[in-house]
């Protein structure tokens, strides 16, 4: 037991776990419950944004899973977050029923498309542990079903990435339609109460903040945990060398799906927590560019590493937080900078830069450049050399 | 005939444009003879003509509707324009009592017969208040006069015009100009504008002949009016008393209605075509670059993009500085959208992707990058809005196939274009030395560099190259719809299925799989509506794909390329 806990990390890294995760859980609601006077308060407007920060933090970490340890590089991610959005928005409207506009125990837009009667899907959805159940299940099957397929038929790399941004596309077509039955262009949203509490008071709000950073620290746990176990190894290398794990009697699709899995439920969940936090789901989340941005945030922290992801996914979305507002038409150089700039110079991320800088700094020169070049994060071309991982 | 003492109508219809142009300085004259205060021996038929007309113009809205009458009463078709005008709000009342037609464009004031410039005596003219009883009154009269006329458009639009106005006077002029007409297409639509009216009939043989010409064309504007014979009323009664007249109604309908189903098919069909050419503009590059250097543009959409903005900037080029050879600004556009792209893919190719092969999954986000950079440069240099560019006028309108199916010559344009493209490809990979070249090393890398292969530099050729095409794929798209700077990013994932469908890297597969997708959509669509149309066909390539991992067309050979 005590070896499975110091293989999860070393007593260090424990250690900075606990810290972060107290920083996170704990000082964090300490901080916004100071009076607004004090130097280092949290003012009440910036806990939903953490908040936000935190859920694409998760998200950015199931990404790593499938990309940085397996090595299949998804484009449709952002369908299973909003999926788990939809889940818990659906549950939302269901709650408020005859405290909308209308009136109506139905759904606002349901009445305004004068729809008479709940389509079927929509049932059960009052019921909060149901709902739950269902945003983590629907994208779930369908993520074990899509991934069943794809990655039977040994559809991989970047053909892999084309279908599931086209997947992710489909299904943003088809959320857009009114016949969908989920608000169309506009979406859910109004929500009023999240478990008879009202989401507009800050006591709420830091709740879900609160929720959401033991989220992110429990998925990081999870996470970690797949990656340092047997199974783990064996997603290495996979994303290493496919043809040879399969040679030596590992059924591949199987752990493919089942990692696939795995992280389309964690986005799921991250998506759940994200949309009472900002108060609206609606299809424009599904987008392909949604996808391919997770996707750099996993690359500019880092892939293959936990922490990386997390950290480019607080980075660069409090960088367009910032930009967007500051200097509107500059975010999408600096994105399109990044994209660009990362891929050439960083294959390894930020986190790659400071370990690569640590190690320079205890070892001499020659020693720090020499397992540099071992190192592939990316599947190596069938070359037959193995890539050592650090 | 002409020349025998023919009742007047006869005459009417007779006379030509060339006739008009005759006239003209007889009627310059005679205007000319007005203008001045007249005299004696000014013939009697330009006094009338010439009073109705300008009494178009009159202050007095009764007076309006009389010179309305008295040019319908005359059946001159010189009179068009002016009626032409008034109805359009471009008739005005000169300061010298008369009738103008104001020119929109070069503000200048014309004669309504002759065209001749208005002398200065005219101005300032000032706009003829209508209400709408004279429009309403004016426009049958219009449409009369121009049954006369030796245009077939203009005769085609006048029986429209009549058989919606649908008064007794209507009818009789139909049926005049019915049976006068030589012209088959406008016979055509003749007989079914006096179909429309015959319909309303009272007298159970005139209905039964207007639902046999019904039933002969198998037109379907007057669907409304066969539904209604079938149909039972109110009182539990068939609208239509006589049974023959139902029957013949109830057949009439089943025609119309297999009719434009087949007409809808074949829509459809054609439009299939015409989005495959864009798709297929884009996937030749695309395959090219895929299956050349295993790589995934992203930013190929962009190319599109760029191409289309090219053409826009051509077009504003030739608008400022050309305008005289506007119509074949687009005959430029296409080597400088060709330029242009293939400059941009060559630097891409230097620049960025050169360092990140075999690392396919990075250079997908690397080129993503770049597609973002050009998004936003395209939109800070021609701003976010969509910008418009126009068809020359050879590209302009369209062919009927049939009643309902235009087969507008942009598309004719594109798929043509397309398919040489696709033929000046196929050459240069097929028939040429750098085409054989670049073959070797889709096939394998290695050997034909071993072989003295200058790989790299054909890299950054066959990627300048592959960005070109789809740089010509946005002149066509510039054809098509508007241009914008997100245009590019709503092909892309369609031209990948393509390429995806088609087999990495080969021509043929390119060319079967645009055409196969392209109309599997639009044919989908009716059915089923746009989204579901695409959701299946996704399904269908994500399927199809589990069959054949390599697509439709597998490269034969050992390497991985």
């Amino acid at each position: 037991m005590r070896e499975r806990l110091l293989q999860f990390h070393g007593r260090r890294g424990w250690l900075i776990l606990a810290v972060a995760a107290a920083a996170l859980i704990i000082v964090v609601p300490v901080l916004n419950s100071l009076p607004r006077s004090f130097p280092l308060a949290v003012p009440d407007y910036l806990i939903p944004l953490l908040g936000k920060f935190l859920c694409y933090g998760m998200m950015a970490i199931a990404m790593d899973l499938v990309w940085g340890y397996t090595g299949i590089l998804s484009l449709g991610h952002a369908m299973f977050f909003a999926l788990g959005g939809y889940g818990m928005g659906m549950y939302l409207m269901r709650r408020m029923a005859g405290e909308g506009v209308y009136r109506s125990n139905l759904p606002d837009f349901m009445v305004f498309l004068d729809w008479k009667t709940l389509p079927w899907y929509w049932h059960g959805f009052q019921n909060f542990w149901f709902a739950v159940a269902m945003l983590l299940l629907v994208p779930g099957v369908l993520a074990a079903v899509f991934g069943w397929f794809a990655f039977r038929s040994r559809i991989k790399g970047v053909y892999l990435s084309i279908v599931t941004q086209a997947l992710t596309f489909a299904a943003m077509l088809l959320f857009f339609q009114n016949a969908t039955g989920f608000g169309g262009n506009n979406g859910l949203t109004d929500f009023k109460h999240l478990l008879g509490r009202s989401l507009q008071s800050p006591s709420t709000k830091l709740a879900l903040y609160i929720a959401s950073a033991v989220a992110l620290v429990l998925t990081y746990a999870l996470c970690r945990f797949v990656v340092t176990s047997k199974l783990g190894r064996v997603l290495t290398a996979v994303r290493d060398a496919e043809l040879k794990t399969r040679f030596c009697g590992y059924e591949t699709t199987h752990y493919k799906v089942f990692v696939w899995t795995l992280s389309a439920m964690l986005c799921a969940l991250a998506g759940a927590l994200y949309v009472p936090q900002v108060g609206i789901i609606n299809p424009s989340e599904m987008q392909p560019s949604n996808s391919i941005e997770l996707a750099i945030w996993v690359a500019v922290g880092g892939r293959g590493t936990l922490i990386g992801p997390l950290l480019g996914a607080l980075l660069l979305n409090g960088a367009k937080s910032y930009l967007t507002a500051a200097f509107p038409s500059a975010w999408l150089y600096v994105l399109g900078g990044i994209f660009v700039l990362v891929t050439l110079f960083l294959p390894r991320g930020v986190l790659g830069l400071l370990t690569a800088a640590r190690k320079r700094k205890t070892t001499t020169p020659q020693q720090a450049t020499e397992p540099e070049r071992g190192v592939s994060v990316e599947p190596a071309p069938s070359t037959g050399k193995v890539p050592v991982t650090p | 005939m002409r020349s025998a003492p023919a009742p007047t109508v006869t005459r009417r219809f007779a006379t030509g444009r060339s006739e008009l142009a005759a006239l003209a300085p007889l009627a310059a004259l005679a205007a000319f003879v007005l203008v001045t205060g007249g005299g004696a021996g000014r013939p009697a038929f330009a006094n009338t003509l010439e009073e109705a007309i300008n009494g178009l113009a009159s202050n007095s809205g009764e007076k309006i509707s009389a010179s309305v009458k008295a040019l319908a009463t005359l059946g001159d078709p010189r009179a068009i324009p002016a009626l032409d005008a008034l109805c359009d709000d471009r008739l005005r009342a000169g300061a010298d009592g008369r009738a103008w037609i104001f020119d929109s464009h070069t503000h200048d004031l014309k004669d309504p017969v002759t065209g001749a410039m208005a002398p200065a005596s005219a101005r300032p003219a000032k706009e003829v208040e209508l209400d709408n009883d004279i429009r309403r009154d004016a426009q049958p009269v219009l449409a009369q006069l121009q049954l006369g006329s030796s245009d077939k458009a203009v005769r085609l639009a006048a029986a429209e015009e009549l058989s919606k106005a649908g008064s007794d006077d209507a009818a009789l002029m139909l049926h005049k100009a019915y049976d006068k007409e030589q012209d088959k297409g406008v016979h055509e639509a003749l007989a079914l504008a006096v179909a429309r009216l015959d319909i309303q009939s009272k007298d159970p043989a005139t209905r039964l002949a207007a639902v046999q010409i019904i039933h002969k064309s198998g037109n379907d504007a007057m669907l409304g009016e066969l539904q209604r014979l079938v149909s039972v009323g109110a009182d539990g009664k068939p609208q239509e008393p006589d049974e023959k007249v139902r029957g013949e109604a109830k057949e009439a309908l089943e025609a119309v209605m297999s009719r434009r189903k087949m007409v809808t098919a074949v829509g459809s069909v054609i439009y299939g075509v015409s989005l495959a050419s864009v798709l297929l503009f884009a996937a030749l590059g695309l395959a090219i670059t895929f299956g050349l250097l295993g790589v995934i543009n992203m930013a190929h959409g962009e190319m599109l993009m760029l191409g289309a903005y090219a053409t826009y900037a051509v077009q504003t080029f030739f608008q400022n500085h050309l305008a005289g050879a506007f119509q074949y600004y687009l005959v430029a556009a296409v080597p400088v959208a060709f330029i242009v792209t293939f400059a941009v893919g060559v630097v891409l190719e230097r620049v960025v992707i050169r360092h990140l092969y075999n690392r396919p999954l990075e250079t997908l986000l690397a080129t993503w990058g770049i597609s973002l950079i050009l998004i936003q440069t395209v939109r800070l240099i021609f701003g976010a809005q969509n910008v418009a560019v126009a068809n020359p006028d050879w590209l302009a309108g369209g062919v009927e196939l049939a009643h309902g199916l235009v087969l507008p010559y942009n598309r004719i344009g594109v798929v043509i274009f397309v398919v040489a493209v696709s033929a000046a490809v196929w050459a240069l990979l097929y028939r040429t030395r750098l085409g054989l070249n670049v073959r070797a090393i889709t096939q394998n890398r290695n050997m034909a560099a071993c072989v003295g292969i200058p790989t790299k530099r054909l890299d950054a050729w066959m990627f300048g190259l592959g960005s070109g095409i789809a740089g010509l794929g946005g002149v066509a798209l510039s054809q098509l719809g508007n241009v914008g700077p997100e245009l590019g990013q709503s092909y892309i994932i369609d031209s990948f299925m393509v390429v995806v469908l088609g087999g990495v890297g080969r021509l043929a597969g390119a060319i079967v799989s645009a055409l196969g997708l392209g109309i599997i959509n639009k044919l989908i669509e009716p059915v089923a509506g746009a989204v579901m149309g695409k959701i299946v066909v996704l399904g269908f390539i994500i399927l199809f794909i589990q069959r054949r991992p390599q697509g439709l067309f597998a490269l034969k050979g050992r390497s991985e390329a």
